[in-house]
């Protein structure tokens, strides 16, 4: 469904991404690894649109998307949910979903589908229904982090970025939102491209993952052969590896 | 027909082609990143990693030798510490010195999935018995498939070569069912089966994986005929990983590459330039899974041919033909690599000296037979019998240790042997296979 080919983002001078290559089928959860100022995030927002790649090609579901207003490249089913969570604090549980909603309510003019999408996020986190009069800013960090993926679900993308979800949440909390993710893959035939920090949990729910050093593609493979790999373990999982750090 | 990795075996050739890039760029960014050769050879082509943009642009890195991998002799290729090798293979060289693989956790595994892929093919199955005649030890052929059938859940029997008549025993007490080897093992095999006066379709036989040496197809059809199983052909090389590069199917009509793993090239051997579709010439091959050992444009020296028409098994995966030949010198008997300047190397060093001499390589029954002719010199001449005698057997001794085989070594009269321009052909290869 999503193909890139030889992206590369600049910020400035500097050289973020370099010759990126990657695709996803439908259906698949596939993670991207690499540590920090690799250009995992950039790689997120380059397929967004927010910092447009200056050259290269992405193609999605057939459709060349580089180069696209990031409203464009949402309503073909590209939904971004950046890290850090950024809810609207002021506003209730509620009113943040609408917002998601916007390119169904307003632009498509679905009026009935916002409805039933609302119905499904609150399926996939009853917790936001229970709250959804609260004002998001007096959510808990893992309660803002589902509203915020909830919020990205509101436009029914076919393809959802995750930036970090589990960044500084709890085990518990991470695992019941990677069990919403695993949920909106299998059950709402979303498709998921996922960077995370917690390796290993990504690992264990992706089929597939890519590993960026300094804006390079260094190894694709699957999951099972990337949680073997002594660079990705060295680097990422942390293990108790004694020996690997004291070369 | 089954099909072991049906995503990958079956992928359309637009998916494929993306898979390659992006593992062709990463393998690019991680030799270059790990191996001094490859960061040499880019800087000294004016190249970066970043300049392969698309598969085509493979064609502008330079080739990796049989050559670099003896200059880098015994881990200067190795792209990860040997910490993390598990495994080290070797093969041998054109020199006195061998080369050497590594190969990581995941590259056996990776490699493990290859095998069972041709198995597979073959028609192997969990509820099969499998008898692997070929050699263990510093060769690749016995592990890879013994890895592949047990990725499968056959039961794998590890006998390793020779001792025909325990070979036998056990074929019939444990009901083997496939037969796995080289093609001449195999013949050898029928013929003393007959010799026994053992009826082979009293046998449980059902399909002969056989590779590692060149065959042809009247050969199939003589395994085939007198071992009543299915004989398929598979491809290898130790430098790549071993076998379970290529694998033939059912349908017999050429071996499926499996290139999410390597890219195959055909050139020609003498410029180095890449063929057209459908030509014959020498193998290349870029590895894109391979952790430890990464080759980036590998002269393999094997002569064949691709074919991408579509084939009826469903596999989209490009067909090689049966190795034709060789493009250097590089012999193959019984399975074994033999060089023949490692032949001329110890004979010089017995006889202290050029002296005349000619390799001839016939076949007796099925196997393979090395011989080597020695003109009579004057000073062999003048030695007493008792020393001529134990100066060919000297020869023997030396050429059995640096190559691994036996051979028959003999005197012939002065200015016998064969010669073109005044100079003794080095090798003469009566084989019709």
């Amino acid at each position: 469904m999503l193909k890139i080919k030889n992206i590369n983002t600049y910020y400035g001078q500097a050289h973020a991404l370099k010759n990126v290559s990657l695709h996803l089928r439908a259906g698949e959860i596939v993670t991207l690894l690499g540590a920090n100022g690799a250009g995992k995030t950039t790689l997120l927002n380059s397929l967004s649109g927010v910092t447009p790649p200056r050259d290269g090609q992405i193609m999605f579901d057939d459709t060349p998307i580089h180069g696209f207003p990031v409203h464009q490249i949402v309503r073909l089913g590209i939904s971004q949910v950046p890290e850090g969570r950024q809810v609207f604090k002021p506003i209730s549980v509620a009113d943040n979903l609408e917002l998601g909603a916007y390119l169904h309510h307003r632009i498509l003019g679905r009026k009935d589908d916002v409805k039933k999408n609302r119905d499904m996020v609150y399926d996939l986190f009853p917790i936001l229904k229970e709250r959804r009069k609260q004002l998001a800013g007096t959510l808990s960090g893992g309660e803002q982090q589902m509203l915020a993926i909830g919020r990205a679900f509101m436009a029914r993308p076919k393809l959802m970025l995750l930036d970090e979800p589990s960044m500084g949440l709890a085990p518990m909390v991470t695992q019941e939102i990677f069990r919403a993710i695993e949920n909106l893959v299998k059950e709402r035939k979303t498709t998921v491209l996922l960077v995370e920090q917690n390796a290993k949990a990504a690992l264990k729910l992706a089929g597939r993952g890519y590993v960026l050093e300094t804006g390079r593609m260094i190894l694709e493979g699957t999951a099972a052969e990337l949680l073997e790999n002594k660079d990705v373990q060295r680097a990422y999982l942390g293990r108790d590896k004694k020996e690997i750090w004291e070369r | 027909m089954n099909i072991w990795d049906k995503e990958h075996e079956c992928m359309s050739r637009d998916e494929l082609e993306q898979l390659q890039l992006e593992r062709l760029q990463a393998v690019v960014n991680r030799a270059y990143k790990n191996v001094t050769h490859y960061r040499k050879i880019f800087n000294e082509s004016g190249m970066i990693a970043e300049d392969i943009r698309s598969l085509s642009d493979l064609t502008r890195l330079p080739f990796t030798t049989r050559e670099d991998l003896r200059v880098n002799y015994p881990y200067g290729m190795f792209a990860v510490p040997l910490r993390e090798v598990v495994r080290i293979h070797s093969s041998s060289g054109t020199t006195s010195k061998p080369i050497v693989m590594g190969y990581t956790k995941n590259d056996i595994k990776i490699w493990s999935n290859l095998t069972a892929r041709l198995m597979t093919a073959a028609g192997v199955t969990h509820d099969d018995v499998v008898q692997i005649t070929f050699r263990y030890g510093l060769f690749t052929g016995a592990f890879g498939l013994h890895y592949g059938a047990e990725a499968i859940g056959a039961s794998v029997i590890p006998m390793g070569i020779g001792n025909t008549d325990k070979q036998i025993m056990i074929m019939q007490d444990y009901k083997t069912t496939v037969l796995v080897g080289t093609p001449s093992y195999a013949l050898a095999f029928a013929g003393r089966l007959e010799e026994l006066g053992i009826d082979p379709k009293a046998l449980s036989l059902k399909a002969g994986l056989f590779g590692g040496e060149l065959w042809s197809e009247k050969m199939r059809e003589d395994i085939e005929g007198r071992l009543f199983l299915k004989a398929t052909d598979n491809y290898g090389i130790s430098e790549i990983i071993g076998p379970g590069v290529a694998g033939e199917c059912l349908c017999k009509n050429g071996m499926h590459i499996y290139e999410d793993a390597f890219i195959p090239e055909i050139i020609d051997p003498e410029t180095g330039a890449v063929l057209p579709a459908g030509s014959e010439g020498e193998l290349v091959l870029t590895t894109l899974t391979r952790e430890a050992f990464p080759m980036i444009r590998y002269r393999t020296g094997d002569i064949t041919s691709l074919d991408d028409a579509p084939c009826a098994c469903g596999r989209t995966l490009t067909r090689m033909s049966r190795i034709k030949r060789r493009s250097d010198d590089m012999m193959v008997i019984r399975g074994v690599n033999v060089f023949p300047s490692r032949i001329e190397e110890a004979i010089f060093s017995v006889a202290q000296g050029e002296t005349p001499y000619q390799i001839v390589v016939e076949r007796q029954g099925a196997m393979d037979h090395l011989a080597v002719v020695v003109e009579v010199t004057d000073k062999i001449f003048s030695l007493e019998l008792q020393k001529q005698r134990s100066f060919l057997e000297a020869i023997r001794k030396r050429i059995a240790s640096v190559t691994g085989i036996h051979v028959d070594v003999r005197l012939v009269e002065s200015r016998s042997l064969l010669r073109q321009q005044g100079k003794v052909v080095r090798v003469v290869d009566k084989r019709d296979i």
